[in-house]
């Protein structure tokens, strides 16, 4: 289904080189960029291949490339050329893809950013989409994000609009729908948190610390001795007089 | 039981909303049985022995397929003990072995020899076996006392003794790597014969000395026609081994013990005037009473599937006569009592039942009065297995009661003179999926609902509709005053002698829909309908030719909402390896197959799913997407496939195949084919895809948001289209193992999260519901089970407040995550679920132990604090513990433990949506919950407490008589009162 006759795509390759004027948008993974390392990795270019057709069939031309610079800093910035005229006709003059729900495609093929090797033997895209209305009405301002697995394969792209809803606004300037307004992110897989038990017990201890010192523990005794001995005294300053009492009874018994 | 009183206590709410820590989970003590029910199942049997170890003995044992050895009580089927034995290979059970008052057992393909007591189930000793396959086992008697048992293994072969399992000898078999051994005999005297045979080529015996295991003597036989002892040969009379050839089509005869070089003797089966039904394989059946005595010398010959023959060897060891044909026959099997051996015959009498009788094994003469009719279940499966257990009457006549097994795994014992005295469904031993079905309305509340119905409201003018309240108004006065006459009429009636049962007439939806019918699916492929109140069966249905490996899946279609329709059910039935599917469609109260045609499907079903477009009779569409992704709907009405094509456009679905790690999502064209418009893979070299979980299409979300201490909201991310999809590492090795979480939106295959457990594997159990993910992994580092609960927030603005779309979503969520310690592994976990989801989650989860664990929410959110703080005490936060807690009133099943949990569903029962419409405030919603496994475990939870509703024990004669005698009370000071005030206004 995904697959472009090889004719084709190099037709489509031949204006967009002649086109000089290109837009430039780059990302990193929020780190600088321009470090020493980087200079050891020269990256690599990947095509970024769209698709809007309004017969539903896919067939892909070169949007731009991607250029991706793996290793500890992964980055990747894209050079991507204007829309040719043909093109925006057919995205928003002619209305076509636009005007029956027609979807925007992209793809990428799959590559691993860290083992060069395996690059090549890969086959197969990553696809992702976006509704032409949606792409037309935000003047192709796109968000494109590039995910990667854990050993840095591409796993997934995806593509968003900002804004992301279709009005049915018209767009008058034709100037808007020239160029593309991207910005383009790399997320890798975050780690998912550990059980804080260390942090946890370091909070118990200082609580503890915390308790245990206005808290000394005083005996029974020495807390309420002040009602213990009157009790004490009275119990037996009362036993002392029955004990004498008893003692005469007996005595009297006898 | 009483129906449970509603009571509006507005004032109480907000204390529970406040309390929700304290559960009500616990049940006290008179409670128990009285919202739920067990049912103990044992799965399909292998081995079944009566005990004969005395005549008024009631026991009945059975090996089953589940690595169980259990024990019934024969005159009521139930449970007396059972042992379940661990699963897969290591626990299967290779052969039941019954003598005295000792159960002998090898387990797990050899790998021990296990003895228990009948009487209390004890285990007597275990005895651990060398290593090698378990080929077969016998006792082995000595002057008519049986000492000690053989295991026959693939190279060896050991005696043990029968009182402490001490092993006597072990010897190893000559030539083993050649040589297959199959058999081991034993007829009471001073040798034990082993039988091997190299196929085609020849047999040996080999005879081994009992007391110190020497080999006595060593023959080999020509037998180039025989291939397996096992399957065609037996031992009868005085040790001579029978064997049949389907080839030749002749048994060929061998006594064991000769001295000589030995040759079989031929005996066509044509000089027997016996023949052979085409392409059948012949089978011998024989019996051995007694170990310490040899085989009776007759034996079954089945010639066909319903054609058996009783012969007899006669007393010259080479001649055989043939004593009684028996055509039509289904099964045959030989029973002992005394000194009588009996044979059991089953024939076919009509369309429901087979006649059973008994015939003397020694002349085939028929035994007068012992017919025992087996009625056939045409929802069941054929018979397929005869145990009978034959005793003596008084008069010395042989009487007997048999156990069939039938192919649907049930059991059913039977007495003289053809009563049924139980039957086992085993089959729910193994159920794969279920479903609730709300129970229909009867007659007169489906007239009432009717009668405000939309339709009728615009039909009907103002006169007939008051006519028509008038006329169910009366209908609701004859129903009552019927009610009270039966009432009256029951209790006239003396006490036990009231049927309390629950049949398929008498089905009706109760005041809360609290009863409901359960639709089991069991991997052998019987449909069951079980009432959910008191677990009895109300039908079944054994589909058969259905595959072993078949994989199901339960839609319901149209629920019983959509009066007069009835409800619709459909079972996709797939196998797994080819994926070629077939539908089977019925009406989930009464197990009837609907007489809609569901459609052919010629290709392997890939993906089927239940849109909400519903046709003209209420059913909802089922599409289904073959390998080549054209789309089947049904049913494929002219009206269904309009609707479809008008929305074509906004009907996506993913597809997933995980050995190739590839997500990929589709959009519907009009022509009902199908247009790839995203793709995900994440390559099967670094990780491969477990599990993937969307979310419930019947799930309710309440409330949009989280109100946080400082008065904010905080909204939640509620995609109803999220998917979560659970990997695991290909890399085994415990530092670099990981579990990876990717959540994916279904419909444009955006990443929206994706995250990594470090050193962590399976196995994982997850649920995805609401805005949250709870995972469950073992920690390969730290060596324990953790729990990982992962929220999304779309922070404290909502994008697009009106309506959800996957299509209009640009930002990502907020996500937060936090993991715990849990001190137990867990075989299962599933979320809670009500109608309207207001109530606080739980989630259920299934412990090996056989628990249930109701495991508040509360305790799994990601936003619990680390430092307490005002903000967090203010919003109800707990402090973050790293180890999560397991109380033991958390246990919803207290100690009705559930074997091997497999699975939990629940379903919301309707008392929340009562309550809604009645007090807006709040409600007490409950749900049903069933954990099936090996078991069948219902109950109800109350999640949120039980506060509107009045306890089961409420004390209404107490409260009525004294509501009385205030009222009197009032009544008479009032009158006191006048009189007084009269006298005082007199004077």
């Amino acid at each position: 289904m995904a697959s472009v006759p090889r004719s084709f795509l190099l037709l489509s390759i031949i204006p967009t080189i002649l086109i000089l004027c290109a837009d430039f948008a780059c990302c990193n993974t929020g780190r600088k960029t321009g470090d020493g390392l980087d200079t050891d990795f020269s990256g690599f270019s990947v095509p970024l291949e769209h698709s809007f057709q309004v017969d539903d069939v896919s067939r892909f031309r070169m949007r731009g490339a991607l250029q991706l610079r793996g290793g500890r800093e992964t980055s990747v910035s894209l050079s991507q050329s204007q829309l040719s005229e043909e093109d925006r006709n057919t995205l928003k003059v002619g209305e076509e893809v636009a005007a029956v729900d027609g979807l925007y495609k992209i793809r990428v093929p799959r590559v691993s950013l860290t083992d060069r090797q395996t690059e090549r033997q890969m086959d197969g895209y990553l696809t992702a989409f976006v509704r032409a209305c949606s792409l037309v009405e935000s003047h192709l301002s796109d968000v494109i994000t590039l995910h990667t697995d854990v050993s840095g394969y591409l796993i997934g792209v995806s593509i968003v609009t900002i804004p992301g809803a279709c009005r049915g606004t018209e767009v008058e300037d034709e100037v808007d729908l020239e160029a593309f307004n991207t910005t383009l992110t790399i997320i890798a897989p975050t780690n998912a948190p550990q059980p804080e038990t260390a942090l946890f017990i370091e909070r118990m201890d200082i609580e503890h610390e915390k308790r245990g010192k206005p808290q000394e523990q005083k005996s029974f005794f020495a807390k309420y001795w002040m009602y213990i001995v009157p009790l004490v005294l009275f119990l037996m300053m009362s036993g002392a007089q029955d004990q004498s009492g008893g003692g005469a009874a007996n005595g009297g018994g006898r | 039981m009483k129906p449970p009183a509603k009571m509006s206590k507005p004032t109480s709410l907000f204390v529970i909303f406040f309390s929700l820590f304290v559960m009500s989970e616990a049940v006290f003590e008179d409670q128990v049985g009285k919202f739920d029910w067990r049912q103990q199942y044992v799965g399909k049997t292998l081995f079944a022995h009566f005990d004969s170890h005395s005549q008024s003995s009631k026991k009945l044992f059975l090996a089953t397929d589940k690595n169980i050895f259990a024990s019934f009580n024969s005159r009521t089927g139930d449970l007396f003990w059972r042992h379940v034995d661990k699963v897969g290979p290591e626990g299967t059970i290779d052969i039941l072995l019954l003598h005295g008052q000792d159960a002998l057992m090898v387990v797990g393909g050899g790998r021990l020899l296990r003895s228990w007591d009948t009487n209390m189930g004890g285990l007597n000793w275990e005895a651990v076996l060398d290593t090698g396959s378990f080929q077969a086992a016998c006792f082995v008697a000595i002057q008519d006392t049986v000492k000690h048992v053989a295991v026959l293994k693939k190279a060896v072969i050991s005696l043990h003794y029968l009182t402490n399992g001490h092993q006597k000898w072990v010897e190893n078999l000559p030539d083993s790597d050649t040589v297959q051994y199959q058999a081991v005999y034993s007829g009471g005297e001073e040798e034990v014969y082993v039988l091997g045979v190299v196929p085609n080529s020849h047999l040996t015996i080999i005879a081994y000395s009992l007391e110190d295991g020497e080999i006595i003597k060593q023959r080999s036989v020509e037998a180039p026609w025989l291939s397996s002892v096992e399957s065609s040969c037996v031992v009868i009379g005085q040790g001579v081994l029978m064997c049949v050839d389907p080839a030749t089509l002749a048994l060929y005869t061998l006594p064991i013990q000769a001295e000589e070089a030995p040759q079989f003797n031929q005996i066509l089966l044509q000089s027997l005037d016996l023949e052979v039904s085409l392409g059948f394989q012949p089978v011998l059946v024989s019996s051995q009473p007694h170990p310490a005595r040899s085989p009776i010398s007759e034996f079954f010959l089945q010639l066909g599937p319903d054609h058996h023959v009783l012969l007899q060897l006669n007393a010259d060891g080479y001649t055989i006569a043939a004593l009684r044909d028996f055509q039509p026959a289904f099964l045959v099997s030989f029973a002992t009592t005394g000194e009588k051996t009996v044979a059991a015959v089953m024939t076919p009498k009509n369309e429901t039942a087979c006649d059973i009788n008994l015939f003397s094994a020694d002349s085939g003469r028929r035994l007068l009065d012992t017919t025992v009719i087996f009625p056939l279940d045409l929802n069941g499966g054929k018979p397929f297995k005869l145990y009978v257990h034959a005793f003596l009457k008084k008069d010395d006549s042989v009487g007997y009661r048999v156990l069939v097994q039938t192919q649907d795994h049930a059991l059913t014992f039977i007495q003289q003179p053809g009563r049924v005295v139980w039957t086992r469904e085993e089959a729910l031993a193994d159920v794969v999926t279920m479903e609730m079905v709300d129970l229909p309305l009867t007659g007169t509340q489906a007239e009432l609902e009717g009668e405000f119905g939309k339709k009728a409201a615009i039909q009907d003018g103002l006169f007939p509709m008051v006519l028509k309240r008038l006329s169910s108004q009366v209908i609701l006065l004859q129903v009552w005053l019927a009610h009270l006459w039966k009432l009256f009429y029951e209790a006239r009636q003396p006490h036990g002698q009231v049927k309390n049962e629950v049949t398929i007439e008498t089905l009706s939806r109760d005041e809360f829909n609290l009863q409901k019918m359960m639709v089991m699916v069991t991997a052998s492929g019987k449909l069951f309908g079980i009432d959910s109140k008191s677990g009895s069966i109300l039908w079944k249905h054994y589909l058969e030719n259905v595959q072993p490996n078949a994989v199901f899946k339960l839609i319901v279609q149209r629920t019983t909402a959509h009066f007069p329709h009835p409800p619709q059910c459909t079972l996709l039935i797939k196998d797994k390896d080819t994926g070629l599917a077939s539908l089977h469609v019925f009406n989930p109260i009464f197990g009837r197959k609907s007489h809609i045609a569901p459609p052919a499907l010629p290709r392997p079903i890939l993906q089927s799913l239940l849109l909400p477009v519903i046709d003209q009779d209420y059913a909802k569409v089922l599409l289904l997407v073959d390998d080549q992704y054209k789309v089947t709907a049904f049913p494929s009405t002219k009206n269904v496939l309009q609707q479809l094509q008008e929305m074509a456009s906004s009907i996506f679905f993913y597809l997933i195949r995980s050995d190739q790690g590839n997500l990929s999502g589709f959009r519907l064209r009009k022509d009902l084919s199908t247009e790839r418009i995203w793709e995900v893979v994440l390559p099967t070299e670094v990780q491969k895809i477990v599990a993937v979980n969307g979310k419930r299409p019947n799930e309710h979300v309440h409330s949009q948001g989280r109100v946080m201490g400082d008065r904010s909201v905080l909204y939640k991310y509620l995609n109803p289209n999220l998917l979560a999809v659970v990997t695991e590492s290909t890399d085994a090795h415990p530092e670099r193992a990981f579990v990876g979480v990717f959540l994916v939106d279904g419909v444009t295959g955006r990443i929206i999260h994706e995250a990594v457990q470090r050193k962590a594997r399976g196995p994982v159990h997850f649920v995805h519901s609401e805005n949250w993910v709870v995972y469950e992994y073992w920690n390969t580092k730290s060596r324990r089970n953790e729990f990982s609960v992962l929220e999304l927030f779309e922070g404290t603005e909502l994008y697009n407040s009106t309506v959800f779309s996957s299509l209009d979503r640009p930002h990502l969520p907020q996500v937060l995550q936090q993991t715990y310690i849990f001190p137990s592994p867990i075989t299962t976990m599933e979320a809670t679920l009500t109608e309207k989801g207001i109530t606080s989650r739980h989630l259920l989860v299934g412990l090996p132990s056989g628990a249930i664990l109701s495991l508040p929410k509360m305790f799994l959110d990601p936003r619990r604090p680390e430092v307490v703080t005002e903000h967090s005490r203010e919003e109800n936060l707990i402090p973050y513990a790293p180890e999560m807690p397991i109380r033991t009133e958390w246990f919803i099943n207290y100690n009705q433990t559930v074997a091997r949990v497999k699975g939990i569903y629940t379903a919301p029962s309707g008392l929340e949506s009562t309550c809604l419409l009645r007090f807006c405030a709040g409600c007490s919603p409950m749900m049903e919950v069933v954990a099936y496994g090996l078991d069948i475990y219902q109950t109800r939870v109350y999640p949120s407490k039980q506060f509107d509703v009045l306890k089961d024990d409420y004390d209404y004669v107490l409260i009525s008589s004294v509501l009385l005698a205030l009222f009197f009370a009032t009544m008479i000071s009032k009158r006191l009162a006048q009189v007084k005030l009269l006298n005082r206004a007199w004077r």
